[in-house]
């Protein structure tokens, strides 16, 4: 953890506050996250976990606050700016919101025309490799999102968002809708991605065991604020609901599974370090 | 680890440089090696290989920053060298880069190409078999809708308690009194416009009076019902379709049959029975807008006063010519919402096929309005009203 805590910070949201008519959904939140770490966003139903995630992204307008991504102030943005710091995040919604009327290949490709000018055969060999980094079958290339199952619309969801090498990517429940097997491998997949392209990860989740398996820090809302923490720390406080939340069956389920040595063994190697050591995450623009 | 700032990269470009010594390539590279920039060097560095190298070093020292379309580039230069017999070598990698190399060179999988599109001529002759052999599906379907709609409406009027008179009454106010005043507007506007072109034309001949005949046999016969039909499918059954298809797609329609609700008895024929209710009423509106609009236009550009145009309407039609208009209302109220209920039945699990479904029906509806007006007409032509 050490180095991971000397980490620049890449988001800074302070004193946020959102709200809907007269319902205020965030006070005086204050959130960040440091570069190179995944950062999971749990809370209760409606704690406004999600408006926390589309006000960063600028999909929400603040009532008041301040949102710093790279050590700017969104707010204050021209549009080229806006556009160039679009370049470097990348968002998976919740059901991929991959462009019905595109296939795979064109939905991967359509940031990348719009960023970039790069020629035809070289937009095709990234997208080759994009489709094969996410773990999508080649044939998948030419089929369009109603053609695929829900974890394969999320995955080529996630090639879409890593298409410009996002430097930080936003992930809307990832595991919500797929079974077991699929939602496991998909963390497996983060945690991958996270490692070789040195990824931010901020996710929204409710799965306990994505928890537990890829998140370094987790924030909780709770009363229209955040509690941040590795999940160790937050089982210390004395919140009620933390308690109910880590430590209910399914909390317990997942810390066990966790910590089960042949649950552990289903992980890429580069997970087994992670909690104590995180040198090996890698960062693109650092040197 | 050195960390810089939060700030990317601050290099704006991405080079190399190469020179051969002995027959060995050394290739440096510097700048950002990234998506943004590697475009304006990726042609070029294919031009690498000439005669006469037998190995190669890439120098990877100055680069600045690398992603995967940067990487990517080196992998396949380094690939395509490889092809030709020259050895690379990579010096001066930093951990990460080579992660990087090593990802994507594991990675680099050719998707197969998208199916090239057919002849044109065998695309165009297949889109026209394909749509006529769905177009004779979706009215063989729309027959079979109509046949079990008929059954159950007699059932209904057989066992008047079926009748769910709320959701009648709801609809009926929904499709014919929330209708009045966009129906009443445009029959008033119409009734104008017949009036002025009329009055226009019947000036030359010195005939001004038989613009009241015209206003009336066109405001009664034609275009009173035929405005309101297409009103109401554009405004009442494209909402069928999308209330129902919306109720579809939330399961809700299953979620009724599990409980013993017939949709048919809930859905269907409150609409259908409520439309065709309404719609004769609707039609006898719209054509006293039409005559008051043909009057104002008579009074206003003839000199016509509303007494004589009423003389003279009373001698140029008889009552049949107002009920040839108003006969036509229930039957095409019931196809309006025979539609309507039938695309929203057939939609899909998705909210894509609420508005295609929608659309179908609002076309369908109209195309079904039209072609039975022209049957309406020969029918009448032959039994001589």
């Amino acid at each position: 953890m050490t180095l991971k805590d000397e980490q620049p910070t890449v988001i800074d949201v302070s004193r946020l506050r959102s709200k809907f008519g007269t319902q205020v959904v965030h006070d005086q939140l204050d959130f960040s996250v440091r570069r190179g770490e995944v950062m999971g966003i749990v809370g209760g139903s409606g704690s406004g976990k999600s408006v926390l995630l589309r006000t960063i992204i600028g999909l929400n307008r603040p009532s008041s606050g301040r949102i710093e991504v790279f050590g700017k102030d969104t707010s204050t943005l021209s549009n080229d700016e806006t556009r160039a710091l679009q370049a470097r995040w990348g968002v998976l919604f919740q059901d991929g919101a991959l462009f019905s009327s595109l296939t795979v290949a064109q939905n991967i490709e359509a940031p990348i025309k719009e960023h970039t000018r790069l020629t035809k055969s070289l937009r095709q060999e990234l997208i080759e490799i994009k489709i094969s980094m996410v773990g999508l079958p080649p044939d998948a290339a030419n089929k369009y999102p109603s053609e695929l199952s829900g974890g394969m619309r999320k995955r080529a969801g996630l090639a879409r968002a890593l298409a410009l090498d996002a430097e930080i990517v936003f992930l809307d429940e990832p595991t919500a809708g797929l079974d077991p097997i699929g939602a496991s491998k998909f963390d497996d997949l983060i945690r991958e991605l996270q490692a070789t392209l040195g990824l931010t990860v901020v996710m929204v989740t409710h799965d306990l065991d994505s928890l537990y398996a890829i998140c370094d820090r987790v924030s909780v809302l709770l009363d229209k604020r955040v509690k941040v923490g590795t999940i160790a720390e937050l089982i210390r406080e004395p919140d009620p609901w933390i308690d109910e939340y880590f430590k209910g069956p399914r909390g317990r389920a997942a810390e066990a599974a966790k910590t089960r040595p042949a649950a552990a063994g289903t992980l890429p190697p580069t997970d087994e370090s992670t909690g104590t050591d995180t040198t090996t995450s890698p960062n693109r623009s650092v040197r | 680890m050195a960390l810089t700032g939060v700030e990317a990269s601050t290099a704006d470009r991405c080079s190399f440089s190469s020179e051969t010594l002995q027959g060995r390539l050394v290739v440096a590279f510097s700048g950002a090696w990234t998506i943004g920039f590697v475009g304006t060097v990726s042609q070029e560095i294919r031009n690498l290989k000439s005669d006469g190298i037998t190995s190669a070093v890439f120098d990877l020292a100055d680069i600045s920053g690398l992603d995967t379309a940067g990487a990517w580039v080196i992998v396949r230069t380094i690939s395509e060298l490889s092809a030709e017999g020259i050895d690379v070598e990579l010096q001066k990698a930093s951990e990460t880069s080579k992660i990087l190399l090593n990802t994507v060179t594991k990675n680099h999988v050719e998707c197969p190409p998208a199916a090239p599109p057919d002849n044109f001529l065998v695309e165009v002759l297949h889109h026209l078999g394909v749509e006529t052999y769905e177009f004779c599906k979706a009215g063989r379907d729309l027959l079979n809708f109509l046949g079990y709609a008929t059954i159950v409406l007699g059932r209904t009027i057989i066992q008047p308690r079926r009748i769910r008179v709320v959701a009648l009454v709801s609809q009926m106010e929904q499709s014919g009194l929330n209708a009045l005043p966009i129906v009443g507007l445009i029959s008033f506007l119409v009734g104008v416009v017949l009036a002025y072109q009329g009055a226009d034309q019947l000036a030359k001949f010195g005939a001004q009076i038989y613009t009241v005949n015209l206003v009336a046999v066109g405001v009664l016969r034609e275009m009173g019902i035929l405005l309101t039909a297409i009103i109401v499918a554009g405004r009442s059954g494209s909402a069928y379709t999308a209330q129902i298809g919306t109720m579809k797609v939330n399961e809700e329609i299953d979620a009724m049959e599990t409980i013993g609700l017939d949709p048919m008895d809930v859905l269907v024929m409150p609409r259908l029975i409520g439309l065709v209710l309404v719609m004769p009423l609707l039609t006898f509106y719209a054509d006293m807008m039409g005559l008051l609009g043909g009057a104002i236009m008579s009074y206003v550009s003839l000199d016509i006063s509303f007494a004589q145009f009423g003389t003279q309407l009373k001698a140029a039609i008889g009552v049949n010519s107002f009920w040839v208009g108003i006969i036509k209302a229930p039957v095409f109220a019931f196809i309006i919402a025979l539609v309507g209920c039938y695309e929203g039945l057939r939609v899909s699990r998705s909210a894509e096929s609420v508005g295609k479904q929608t659309t179908r029906a609002v076309v369908e509806a109209i195309f079904l309005v039209i072609l039975l007006d022209a049957l309406f007409s020969v029918l009448f032509s032959i039994i001589g009203i």
